[in-house]
């Protein structure tokens, strides 16, 4: 017993001093990279995946557009709708909503909007034909299908 | 003087620092969504002009690569059946390399290349004449679904960003992440691509079996 409790005198204790500037720092890092959602996103989300994505450079020129089955089907029905900033819009008021958010650039990048399309995996290509149309009658035509990362195996 | 004043307790309590920023961080850490603005790019066409017929383009069938997708997802490509859209990257890289009868600009384009791409060319004489004559053609129904087409666009984006590549040494991967921030990555942008579009056709999906 006694030869047990001499070895436990040891010192044991974990200095925890720098433990809040461990957390502080974890803490700048999620404070930084946060985006704080402006909108509510009304149709479901789930973004197909792909192997060969580019960034875009100006992150300022991005336009969103949500493409999915509503999210509540008694209120929107349950055929993929179009949300534009935080309303569901029919095709015909994407023309409309292209030149709002193209106003909204600086004179010089008006040319090179480009509409991110964040489409759910379940979404077939009649919606996002009608959508394209539209994007083209806008004249906006630089489209980014959104999806993330896949990891390809050759 | 005043130092024997503040000698009661200069020290701010700063035990309980860790639990405000646990506090804080888990805050950040339920409500950050990591931005992502990564995507596939395509570009479309202009809008027709209706008093303007739509331009009459004569295309040999050998330079067009067709990839048709029905609502029920399956694909038939140059006429093929098949399930599933796997090794189309490889095939459209050989048909876009082919090289079977080179235009003039063909002929040019073909000297620029390195040696490694040139090998490729297989010159079979019922495939594309050459790259720039070459037109990778996707049409899809409007029942097909979104996730299979994103993914042969994926494929036929693979092909070209391969062939770009290895034109200028670096792999496919490397090329798509060149952002030509400088002259030098953007030189390499456009040694890459140089006289050789990316000619993806999407077509207009037909109406039968959508919804």
């Amino acid at each position: 017993m006694s030869k047990f409790k001499k070895k436990t005198k040891a010192e044991t204790s974990i200095p925890t001093s720098a433990l809040p500037d461990i957390i502080f720092m974890l803490l700048f890092f999620f404070m930084v990279t946060t985006v704080l959602r402006d909108q509510e996103i009304l149709v479901e989300q789930k973004i197909p995946q792909a192997t060969q994505l580019q960034k875009l450079q100006k992150k300022s020129l991005i336009s969103y557009l949500f493409i999915g089955k509503p999210k509540n089907t008694s209120l929107y029905g349950s055929e993929p709708r179009v949300q534009a900033n935080d309303v569901l819009v029919t095709a015909p008021d994407i023309v409309q909503w292209v030149n709002q958010e193209r106003d909204k650039l600086p004179e010089a990048d008006r040319g090179m909007i480009t509409i991110s399309m964040k489409v759910d995996k379940d979404v077939k290509m009649g919606p996002i034909s009608d959508v394209q149309t539209e994007l083209r009658n806008a004249d906006a035509r630089r489209v980014l299908y959104a999806s993330t990362g896949k990891i390809y195996e050759d | 003087m005043a130092r024997s004043k503040g000698r009661g307790s200069q020290e701010v309590n700063a035990g309980s620092m860790a639990d405000i920023a646990f506090l804080l961080l888990i805050f950040f850490l339920v409500t950050t969504t990591m931005a992502s603005d990564k995507g596939i790019l395509n570009i479309l066409p202009p809008k027709l002009d209706p008093n303007v017929p739509p331009p009459d383009i004569q295309k040999n069938e050998r330079n067009i690569y067709t990839i048709l997708i029905n609502a029920n997802d399956d694909l038939l490509v140059e006429g093929e059946y098949r399930r599933s859209p796997d090794g189309l990257d490889k095939e459209i890289k050989e048909f876009v390399l082919n090289f079977g009868a080179p235009t003039e600009k063909g002929v040019a384009l073909y000297n620029t290349l390195p040696a490694t791409v040139q090998a490729q060319a297989l010159r079979r004489p019922e495939s594309s004449d050459d790259p720039t004559e070459a037109v990778v053609s996707i049409k899809t129904n409007r029942g097909t679904s979104y996730e299979l087409f994103l993914e042969v666009f994926d494929l036929a984006k693979k092909a070209y960003f391969e062939i770009y590549g290895e034109r200028v040494g670096l792999t496919a991967e490397e090329y798509r992440k060149l952002t030509g921030d400088d002259d030098a990555t953007q030189a390499l942008l456009d040694r890459g691509k140089e006289n050789l579009p990316m000619a993806i056709s999407i077509a207009e999906p037909d109406k039968i079996g959508g919804n």
